[in-house]
């Protein structure tokens, strides 16, 4: 306990002496306190994981609602990993990244990063719903101003805004739930909670308030309209940061809430497992029709985000049905999940902070043949795509399998509404991993193969060391997690376990056959890269001293091939963007060239998000309007307004003794 | 059988899949020759082909990188990870473990990166198209396969593919089980597209802006395409294979019978293969996904069929 609040000491004095400091100092102080504090807070976090403590903290503070508590228990250790993992991988990347860039914003923008993670951390260790709602707040405020740092731009601080009302209105969701909660049980101690909620008569619409509240922040669709604003607007470093760790506060959050709410009906899983399946869908259809590659990126964040909620529900259902064994691969493989997606995720948006530096657009029309001008990049970009698409042995594919192992156990096990749903999970997560292929090639595969389509990627280069040592260290994250991944499920089961009320024996017994079952997954993928190897060896071999020439790519004898003729990123898409009809939202500006000496022509394709244009523009127009219709309430007079009050308290006063 | 037996047969199976796959290849250019009225090419072809282009030089576009070599080295090596898996004539697979078909989808969509990114690295609008094509029909195919080794999970009881694929319980066909043979078609369908024969994509077109699989190995020669042909032989051995377990009948017994016996199906599964090529128009390009829509919806069928059946 003592290294964890040392840790976030650190974290917040390196972001405050910055924010006092002037010059060099100042611009260092910031990150390396959050460098050092995140280095510590994650040795504390390994340290309590591996010696299975968990310490309590309650501290007298001066306020009359709530208290000071902290505790750790499996689920806050977990979800404190990415927080703190990226807490030393991101602040690297901003160190090199932001190096050119004002004095003045840099240092507050270091301030803020530090209440973001030192405010992500408390979130997780809160054990007071008050105290957990400050900490919620503070984090939740701090990425406004760090989204909002290039604010000369008028669509960076349009998401700033996106992104500012979209937490709020999550958060008004959970003061809802947590108030109520409270009122039941006289306190809001986590403990007094956990106790009273399995008297209430309904917990139900504390479950929806929680789902609301927390999804948003997640990423989870229909709620998600957030994450493809705000993460193209902010420094790539700070994209990494929210979508692999800030997101993850929402994951929590529902965690939580089912742990808090004890063992809820069936239909919740059910309903986790269904809107988990659309944000995967959803994501993947929107994402897979984006062109520009951080907007992609942040709707892979939904697909992911889809997944590790499909694997709560699942994990929910199956221990509903009485399967053990089922939910613990499939809690598990969600947690992994949670972890997984920080890794790779971080990677790719540093990697496409690299383009946007190198190349100065992540607009992949624009990109082509970045691999042999950024080659570190590009390959370390490789790695993470790789793992992204859950190919084997990288560690998406393993927090995959659990899912789908988990999905088919369910499906094998439970009876029918249950299972089918379960079947129906997994030719969605099916489907999912098809589309996260295409769209990854299509990120990957445009933008650093082939041909430079702008002048500016012909000039492209790599970051600097400090950019990719950041991604290294991700990079080894991915692979490392992967070969560990039989070892990870037993740290991850008591999580698990906890999450799915599962009793602490089955749960042992299940995570020592899911240990098994993975080493034996990860010695039948090995073959995959030694045979890979052996052939690359081969193939050289056998064209050493054979006659190798090279020459243009065959474009069918033509003449004049221009890098602009390449497969674009929309005509790469349609196929599949036709196949989804109106799911991937692309939409045509088409004027055909007309006459015999055409004048203009065009073919604009956007992707406009559809729930943001079919659900929250419309009702925020019908509120700006209600707004607008009620003005004449505002007029100014004091008298007036004193008098509406009297009216309001006569008529309260009248309900009341009625 | 003995312990050791247990071990060698699946490897000896997997030996000889290693080394028919070529011909079966031949078994299909075969059968659309005779149905043609040709006499066709040598049932060995496909063999010499690849012999003859792991002799060859190359020439490398000058647009490529190192990911241009990733298609056929990592492709092969996929698909080769991949057949491990794959039980053959009712033995499991050298490797065998619960949920192993989800390694097997994702050895062979590792397989299919590597060729997407191959053919991206050339910068050519053809390959490109190919790319995009590939991509688009191999996603929709997922759910088709994923749904069918379901509907055989829930029908046989377990989730590895031995258990899926033991060969039907003698009493199935006395049955008239659907559910087997509703997976088997869809399988079938899989087959046609992930293979890429018609009615999704012609191997044998000569049109660039028609092609599918061809033309994303465009650029490809030497041995870089001998690995290719190589490992398109053994992709289409591994779906006959699958196919092959859920229409086989278990059998009783003997390693001989039984080798034979899946031997002549997936070979026959190949004449089957060629059959719908030569009775067949290949469908036009956004006709596909329906077809691999239909593919899940027989399957999902099959499934709920199962699930209903548990239930009552």
């Amino acid at each position: 306990m003592e290294l964890f609040l040392c840790a976030l000491v650190l974290i917040l004095a390196g972001g405050s002496l910055g924010l006092v400091l002037r010059g060099r100092t100042g611009r260092l102080a910031g990150p390396l306190g959050i460098l050092a504090g995140s280095g510590l807070g994650l040795v504390a976090v390994l340290r309590l994981l591996a010696r299975q403590e968990y310490p309590r903290l309650d501290l007298a503070w001066g306020l009359p609602v709530g208290s000071f508590s902290l505790g750790f228990d499996p689920l806050t250790l977990l979800f404190l990993l990415p927080c703190f993992g990226l807490g030393l991988a991101c602040p690297l990347y901003g160190l090199g990244a932001l190096a050119h860039e004002p004095e003045r914003k840099v240092r507050s923008h270091w301030f803020f990063f530090s209440l973001l993670v030192a405010g992500l951390a408390l979130v997780a260790v809160a054990r007071d719903g008050f105290c957990f709602l400050l900490a919620w707040e503070v984090m939740s405020l701090s990425p406004f101003f760090l989204v909002s740092f290039a604010d000369e731009k008028l669509e960076v601080r349009e998401a700033a805004w996106t992104y500012l009302v979209a937490s709020h209105l999550g958060v008004l969701a959970l003061v809802a739930m947590f108030a109520w909660l409270a009122g039941a049980a006289g306190s809001t101690h986590f403990d007094a909670l956990a106790w009273a909620a399995p008297q209430l008569a309904h917990t139900w619409p504390l479950f929806l308030l929680a789902l609301a509240g927390f999804g948003a922040k997640a990423g989870l669709a229909p709620l998600h309209v957030w994450l493809p604003e705000a993460h193209p607007a902010a420094p790539s470093h700070v994209s990494a940061f929210m979508s692999g760790a800030l997101i993850t506060a929402g994951m929590y959050g529902v965690a939580r809430i089912l742990v808090l709410l004890g063992p809820g009906p069936a239909w919740w899983g059910g309903l986790l497992l269904g809107l988990g399946l659309l944000s995967a869908l959803l994501g993947l259809a929107q994402g897979l029709a984006q062109g520009q590659m951080k907007r992609l990126l942040a709707y892979s964040s939904v697909e992911n985000a889809g997944i590790v909620f499909l694997g709560l529900g699942a994990a929910h259902l199956a221990a509903r049905g009485g399967l053990a064994p089922a939910a613990l691969l499939a809690a598990a493989g969600a947690l992994l999940h949670v972890l997984n997606h920080a890794l790779f995720k971080g990677l790719l948006f540093l990697g496409a902070g690299a383009v946007l530096h190198g190349a100065g657009t992540v607009e992949i029309s624009s990109l082509g043949g970045l691999l042999k001008r950024m080659p570190r990049t590009g390959a370390l970009f490789l790695a993470g795509t790789a793992a992204l698409a859950a190919l084997p042995p990288f560690n998406g594919f393993f927090s995959e399998l659990l899912i789908y192992l988990g999905l088919g156990q369910a499906g094998m096990g439970l009876r029918s509404a249950g299972s089918l749903a379960a079947w129906g999970g997994m030719a969605g997560l099916a489907l999912a991993g098809g589309l996260a292929l295409a769209a990854l090639a299509k990120a990957f595969g445009l933008a650093f193969l082939g041909e430079p389509r702008t002048p500016a990627a012909t000039r492209a280069h790599d970051p600097g060391r400090a950019e990719l040592a950041a991604m290294l260290l991700l990079a080894l994250g991915c692979a490392g997690m992967g070969l560990a991944a039989p070892w990870l499920v037993t740290v991850l089961a008591p999580a698990a376990a906890q999450v799915a009320h599962l009793p602490g024996m089955a749960a042992l017994d299940a995570a020592r056959d899911a240990q098994s079952l993975l080493r034996t997954v990860l010695v039948a993928a090995l073959p995959l890269p030694v045979l890979g190897l052996f052939l690359w060896a081969l193939r050289r071999r056998l064209l050493a001293g054979r006659p190798v020439g090279s020459s243009p790519t065959w474009d069918c004898g033509y003449a004049r091939p221009a890098a602009t003729m390449q497969y674009g990123p929309a005509s790469f898409a349609d196929p599949l963007a036709s196949a989804l009809g109106p799911a991937s939202g692309i939409q045509h500006d088409l004027a055909r060239p007309q006459g015999l000496f055409p004048r203009r022509a065009w073919h604009r394709v956007a992707a406009p998000d559809l729930v943001l244009d079919a659900v929250f523009r419309p009702a925020f127009g019908a509120a700006l309007w209600a707004a607008e219709h009620l003005k004449w309430l505002q007029h100014g007079r004091i008298p007036l307004y004193v008098l509406s009050i009297l009216a309001a308290l006569v008529a309260v006063l009248a309900w009341v003794l009625a | 059988m003995s312990g050791l037996d247990a071990l060698l047969t699946p490897l000896a199976r997997l030996v000889l899949a290693l080394a028919l796959a070529p011909l079966l290849l031949g078994v299909v250019n075969r059968t659309e020759a005779l149905v043609a009225g040709r006499r066709g090419k040598p049932l060995l072809q496909v063999y010499f082909d690849v012999a003859k282009l792991l002799r060859k030089g190359a020439v490398f576009s000058t647009t490529t990188t190192w990911a241009f070599g990733l298609g056929p080295t990592l492709g092969l090596a996929a698909t080769a990870a991949a057949l491990l898996l794959v039980p053959q004539g009712g033995l499991p697979g050298p490797v065998s473990f619960s949920g192993d078909f989800i390694l097997l989808a994702y050895l062979l969509a590792a397989g299919r990166l590597a060729t997407l990114l191959s053919a991206l690295d050339t910068g050519s609008s053809f390959e490109g198209m190919g790319a995009s094509r590939e991509a688009a029909f191999a996603a929709l195919a997922e759910p088709a396969l994923f749904l069918a080794l379901a509907a055989l999970a829930a029908h046989r009881g377990g989730l590895s593919l031995h258990a899926m694929l033991a060969g039907s319980a003698p009493g199935d066909l006395a049955a008239l089980e659907p559910a087997p043979a509703l997976a088997a078609l869809s399988l079938f369908v899989v087959l046609l597209a992930e293979n890429c024969r018609i009615p999704v994509d012609d191997p044998t077109t000569h049109l660039e802006l028609t092609m599918v699989h061809e033309v994303m190995v465009l650029d490809h020669g030497g041995p870089d395409l001998g690995l290719i042909e190589y490992a398109a032989a053994l992709k289409l051995w591994l779906y006959c294979a699958l196919v092959a377990g859920v229409l086989l009948p278990s059998l009783p017994g003997g390693l001989w019978p039984d080798t034979l016996a899946v031997l002549a199906v997936i070979l026959g599964l190949g004449v089957a293969v060629g059959l719908v090529e030569s009775a067949m128009a290949r469908l036009r390009l956004n006709r596909v996904p329906q077809l691999l829509t239909w593919a899940a919806a027989l399957s999902a069928l099959a499934l709920i069929l199962k699930v209903w059946e548990a239930g009552s």
